[in-house]
């Protein structure tokens, strides 16, 4: 019977079954506004200014984050720690902060320079301004609340996960490089989350080559839940590694 | 011998028994009104059944957001379109590139009148046809309109004064014209079969019984494929869209236009394409001929569910085959469907006759076909042979 199926006009009239099967089918597309995708573990969002667990000010007023930003959005002012009531820890603190989000290009430089782990970015990309004043974050926006949550401003559309592992915690599995402090957390407490866990995997091979649980793509974690949609489940298999001194 | 269907009595619209009153003209006026804005209607919802069909044809949702379920956006992007700036370029001749979407336009609204939605309506004791014009010749308005529609593309390209646009309107010209024989022939060997000319009287003629005597049937099939294919190519519709080809055009013939002179052909592009659906269920699907309920003639809504299902297919076709090559296209026109449509006029003459002419003029169909293939393949092998020629 194969003339019946490898015939050209009937293979033509199979590619009108190809489309006609689609509209049974789950759809790709997502709602947008209404439904989201769970972004990945360490998206680049909105900036937030952490807080020690006694409720004192990370930010020591360095410079550090302006003098690293390629874009130049950030503006610095650092002070003298009033002795009365010090603001943070150290000597001096961030008097004036300042974030211009037209500029920012989201690059994590300033989390990386910043020696206190004060400036780290959440995931939340969602906001909008009607002015170019608004684009401006002032210290008193990019503050974390008392609850050591970012504060949720009118023009942003936070979405629950957003401010999750906002810090900057899982750079590290093993401080400083050294196989003796793996697991060790050398990083301080942030107010509402304590001191959080060093992730897991480097001298352990396996665990290092198994994918993380934040690697997980997007897409694959949408994958299983739109089961026919065309969109494949399964993680590719990795192409065993060939025998030194053979070619393709 | 269901070919030998008995030819169709044309009588005139019965509003025009009594001669033309005050009473009638206002008839007329009204019905005119009536089909401009049904046609209008059929056109913002012919955008929006594309649409979403054909976002469900790959899988997606399509415009949901203005409107109920999305049903507004193309009102939503007509108003935006009507606003936008009326740009006229510098090297354009001005009388011709405005005129042009009106002569794009206007044949599209005009073929619509011949089609004949089903039934009659009584009013005041005049009683008329639902359906605007039933002239005698009624199905020639048809090619007439397709015919005109084309200087419309044709004078936009030249008029804008750019390249892009001509090239377009070139495509487009060659084109139409190529198809049109096609089509000619096909809406002959319904002519043959239906005797007569006017819409009404084919659709009469097809009146009788659910589907077998239909003319998709009753000519086995062939004309009615034929004359699809060659009016998706008369609308330049996909797969036969070289006129628009983005990726080599970037944009095709109305790439000059803006703002409501673009409307203008988007608009007759669509009235074309659910005018010429309209007429293939005329034609071929017998019009508003369907099963009563009890009792009641409900021909309207058959007609409209026919014109439904034949849009959905042509949205299908463009969800699924990729346009054509320009010398393929010429290849389908020419080789394939004015002899295929030639040959099926001649039978279907030959079998109103006798089944023996029938049979006589298949059989010499045949013959004439084993000639023809032969001679494109002599002309074939005789152009392969010259490009090698010319190969270096």
């Amino acid at each position: 019977m194969s003339f019946l199926t490898e015939n050209k006009f009937v293979s033509f009239f199979k590619g009108f079954l190809v489309t006609g099967k689609q509209p049974v089918k789950p759809k790709v597309t997502v709602q947008y506004p209404e439904q989201k995708r769970p972004k990945a573990e360490r998206a680049h969002g909105r900036h937030v200014l952490n807080r020690y667990e006694d409720g004192m000010e990370k930010c020591i007023g360095c410079e550090l984050c302006a003098g690293v930003c390629p874009a130049r959005c950030i503006y610095v002012r650092g002070a003298d720690n009033p002795p009365d009531a010090p603001v943070s820890p150290g000597e001096r603190y961030g008097f004036v902060y300042e974030i211009n989000f037209l500029r920012c290009i989201h690059c994590d430089l300033c989390v990386e320079a910043c020696p206190t782990e004060a400036i780290t970015e959440s995931k939340l990309f969602e906001f909008s301004f009607s002015n170019r004043q608004d684009a401006i974050y002032t210290k008193a926006e990019l503050v974390v609340d008392d609850s050591g949550k970012p504060k949720v401003l009118p023009w942003e559309d936070w979405k629950p996960g957003d401010d999750a592992n906002t810090s900057a915690w899982v750079r590290a599995t093993s401080p400083s490089g050294r196989a003796d402090l793996e697991g060790a957390p050398l990083w301080s407490g942030e107010l509402g989350y304590g001191t959080r866990p060093a992730q897991a995997g480097q001298s352990d091979a396996a665990a290092a080559d198994a994918p993380a649980d934040f690697d997980i793509s997007v897409r694959e974690v949408e994958a299983a839940e739109l089961k026919g949609a065309g969109v494949r489940a399964t993680r590719p298999v990795p192409r065993p590694s060939r025998p030194a001194g053979t070619t393709p | 011998m269901i070919l030998a269907a008995s030819a169709a009595n044309y009588s005139g619209d019965p509003v025009f028994a009594k001669g033309l009153d005050l009473a009638v003209w206002l008839i007329i006026i009204v019905k005119l009104l009536v089909v401009f804005v049904i046609v209008m209607a059929a056109v913002i919802f012919m955008i929006m059944y594309e649409r979403k069909a054909i976002a469900r044809l790959g899988n997606r949702w399509g415009p949901n957001r203005a409107g109920p379920k999305g049903w507004l956006q193309a009102i939503a992007d007509g108003t935006k379109l009507a606003f936008k700036e009326e740009f006229v370029p510098e090297g354009a001749d001005k009388v011709v590139y405005r005129a042009a979407p009106f002569i794009s336009l206007v044949p599209a609204f005009v073929a619509f009148s011949i089609v004949p939605i089903g039934g009659t309506l009584s009013v005041d004791g005049y009683t008329t046809r639902i359906q605007l014009a039933d002239p005698p010749w009624g199905i020639l308005l048809m090619l007439m309109a397709s015919s005109i529609s084309v200087y419309g593309v044709m004078l936009a390209g030249w008029s804008s004064g750019s390249k892009y646009p001509l090239i377009g309107a070139v495509r487009a010209s060659a084109q139409m014209i190529s198809y049109e024989a096609a089509l000619g022939l096909t809406v002959a060997t319904v002519v043959v079969l239906s005797g007569s000319l006017s819409t009404s009287a084919i659709v009469a003629a097809q009146h009788g019984g659910f589907l077998y005597h239909w003319n998709i049937l009753r000519s086995f099939g062939a004309p009615a494929a034929i004359f699809f294919i060659a009016i998706t190519a008369e609308m330049t519709r996909p797969p036969f869209d070289l006129v628009e080809a983005e990726e080599e055009l970037a944009g095709g013939f109305n790439m000059e236009y803006a703002s409501v002179g673009f409307m203008m052909f988007y608009m007759a592009e669509y009235i074309a394409v659910v005018t010429n659906s309209a007429i293939f269920a005329t034609l071929f699907l017998g019009g508003p001929d369907g099963p009563r309920i009890a009792g009641h003639s409900i021909g309207p809504f058959w007609f409209t569910l026919k014109v439904l299902v034949l849009l959905y297919v042509y949205i299908w076709i463009r969800a699924t085959l990729p346009r054509l090559r320009y010398d393929q296209l010429m290849d389908l026109g020419w080789k394939r469907l004015i002899p295929g449509s030639l040959a099926l006029l001649l039978i279907v003459i030959g079998a109103r006759v006798s089944w023996r002419w029938g049979l006589f003029a298949f059989a010499g169909c045949l013959i004439a076909f084993q000639v023809l293939l032969r001679a494109i393949e002599v002309g074939q092998s005789r152009t392969d042979a010259g490009a090698e020629l010319e190969a270096p």
